[in-house]
């Protein structure tokens, strides 16, 4: 972060940002700007869903069993009420399930990416700045796990959890395992990047001086070295992000994921395709539409985001 | 040449000790195998005996040698829940889950090769634009979406396939298969495509972009200026040269099918070791976890192995000097 020294004054930091590249080319791509606002809105609507959805989908004395399996726009034949996305079996409203849900995705993928992230990181400059013995274990442990697939990983340390863990605590807890085991399946990509850019930092002269004058190996690491590396570090997370969702939804549709008390977008396609064959088709449709929107929208900014900070595609 | 093929051995070797630690680890100490073979009813006596009797008194290295070796006999001791040998339960449900891997696999390829070197060549084409932006949806959309998508448009709305099993098997010897029964095939063709279909777009990107790299080459303008035929050019010097890394990434994605099995035998209850592992983790039953865990990794290790001695075969320039130490 180099502060400008232009002859007139600085600009604000808003206005450095419209004038940038990366603006210029996010304006370029229609798509982008798309993506960017379906991920928006869905991140906002997720973060506000106390505050914006009709009910309460976990809050038993909000649900009426009468009001159950009513299709989207159509009132109830009992109560008249009708919802934007219908009901599911138990009389919760769709809309407000979906809200909820994509909370407890968009809250697995963040928590996920951030501890993949601090992981990966800290091997990653570990490795790279001290390099010898520690820099082959950690590059021999992350070889060996990226030729076996994230889902396999995650799958086997729920399976090793689900054996540890009194049952009476499992639904309570299940959630921090999944966030622990898709973190700890994706490591490996910020390891290898931060490894080599490190090692490519670490003789340049800037890095060269500070040693010189005595700053201790931690503090150069922290202040000098990681801000220079955090580039492809930000595109790794959003396609991070997209993935652990995905994984999330995946882990949670094959019954090792979140518990059903606290459904996510996967737990709901899952409870949603039960009730596809007696054509209840509203219950699965609008979850996997949620899902689909939230993985497509984040993965598309960071395909844009990796061409827009690659210089050789400039 | 000779040295590189001793050292990436025992690298393979090293690999599955330590997995079979991890499922030796899962095995030993994740529960108490005693509790959970025998009845409430079992006294202490009887409990000491079987202790006794399995070697769960030997000291911790010894039970793991055994365990390698019980292992490399595809000896993995008896299901808890299902309370038969681990070893015929996976030996009965395999020919499913290879079946289908085989199938979408071989699918994946044909396809993949087939509609990268169209949209290769007929870049401007709509129909290209067409795979291309529809190859990027692929991608994105979750494996059990997919199979839940097909499910819908196949099973409840058109009715023309089965939505989940695998159909009427034929016994061959200890192989079962549903090749040779029309409804075997039938529940095929929605989890072969389920399962593939990832691996098709991913070939497909693959060969395009080869493909385009190698149209550019000297060597094809030569060949147009000696007044080739399109295909001759097309199909026997540019494909030729672009199949060496696709024959690498589609030998890594065998590894990588066998896993995404798990979701797509899961969405169509398709009876193969994929679901068995599912089952396995929700009822905690170890055994078959860690079968299933040295299984998989034998398959993933082999596979590595076979991809990294074709380098050898395939590509000359490798045989003469090894640049560096490759990861």
């Amino acid at each position: 972060m180099s502060n400008m020294q232009s002859t007139t004054k600085t600009p604000s930091l808003l206005a450095r940002a419209l004038d940038s590249d990366i603006f210029y080319s996010f304006t370029r791509s229609p798509i982008t700007v798309i993506s960017a606002i379906v991920a928006f809105v869905m991140i906002t609507a997720a973060l506000c869903a106390p505050l914006i959805s009709p009910q309460n989908p976990f809050d038993p004395s909000t649900l009426n069993l009468m009001e159950g399996f009513t299709a989207p726009m159509t009132p109830n034949e009992f109560t008249g009420n009708s919802f934007w996305l219908g009901t599911d079996a138990q009389g919760r409203d769709l809309f407000s399930a979906i809200l909820y849900g994509s909370r407890v995705s968009l809250m697995v993928g963040f928590a996920a990416v951030g501890f993949a992230a601090i992981l990966g990181i800290t091997l990653g400059l570990l490795s790279g700045y001290l390099g010898g013995w520690v820099d082959s274990a950690v590059m021999r442990v992350a070889d060996v796990q990226l030729s076996f697939p994230a889902i396999l990983i995650a799958l086997l340390i729920f399976g090793v959890f689900k054996g540890v863990v009194p049952v009476q605590v499992q639904d309570k807890m299940a959630i921090y395992v999944l966030i622990i085991a898709i973190g700890l399946s994706d490591w490996v990509q910020y390891a290898r990047t931060v490894r080599s850019s490190t090692m490519a930092e670490k003789n340049k002269e800037y890095v060269q001086a500070a040693r010189l004058i005595g700053v201790p190996a931690p503090m150069i690491l922290l202040r000098h070295i990681l801000p220079n590396v955090m580039g492809p570090v930000l595109v790794i997370a959003t396609i991070g992000l997209a993935l652990a969702i995905i994984l999330e939804a995946t882990l949670s549709f094959l019954g090792v994921g979140v518990p059903p008390t606290q459904p996510s977008l996967g737990t709901l396609i899952r409870v949603g395709q039960d009730f596809m064959f007696s054509g209840e088709w509203w219950i699965i449709l609008f979850p996997s539409i949620a899902l689909l929107l939230l993985a497509l929208s984040v993965n598309l900014l960071g395909d844009w985001l990796r061409d827009a900070l690659n210089p050789r595609l400039r | 040449m000779i040295a590189f093929i001793i050292r990436r051995l025992l690298q393979s070797v090293l690999v599955m000790l330590a997995v079979a630690l991890v499922a030796f680890g899962l095995f030993r100490f994740i529960g108490d195998p005693i509790n959970n073979m025998v009845g409430q009813e079992a006294t202490m006596i009887e409990r000491e005996q079987l202790r006794e009797q399995l070697g769960l008194n030997d000291p911790i290295f010894i039970q793991y040698f055994r365990f390698v070796g019980n292992a490399a006999r595809g000896e993995f001791g008896i299901s808890y829940r299902m309370a038969r040998p681990v070893a015929d339960i996976i030996a009965e449900r395999l020919p499913a889950t290879l079946e289908l891997a085989i199938i979408s696999g071989t699918a994946a390829l044909v396809f993949g090769i087939g509609l990268g070197v169209y949209t290769a060549l007929r870049r401007d084409g709509w129909l290209s634009h067409f795979i291309m932006s529809s190859s990027l949806i692929g991608v994105s959309l979750p494996t059990f979406l997919i199979g839940i998508l097909l499910i819908y448009l196949f099973s409840v709305y058109l009715q023309i396939l089965p939505a989940f099993g695998r159909g009427e098997v034929v016994q061959l010897g200890w192989w079962s298969t549903g090749l040779l029964t029309s409804s075997g095939l039938k529940s095929l063709i929605m989890p072969a495509i389920t399962l593939g279909l990832y691996q098709l777009t991913l070939i497909m990107r693959l060969v395009r972009a080869e493909m385009l790299e190698v149209l550019r080459t000297d060597y094809i303008k030569f060949a147009r200026a000696r007044g080739l035929s399109n295909r001759a050019i097309h199909f026997s010097h540019a494909l030729k040269n672009t199949l060496l890394p696709v024959i690498t990434i589609a030998g890594l994605q065998i590894g990588s099918i066998v896993a995404f099995a798990i979701i797509t035998e899961t969405v169509f209850q398709w009876p193969g070791v994929g679901l068995l592992f599912i089952t396995a983790i929700q009822f905690v039953d170890i055994p078959i976890m860690s079968a299933y865990l040295v299984l998989i990794s034998l398959i993933f290790v082999v596979i590595n192995l076979v991809v990294d001695l074709l380098y050898f075969a395939v590509d000359p320039r490798l045989r003469v000097k090894r640049s560096g130490k490759g990861h």
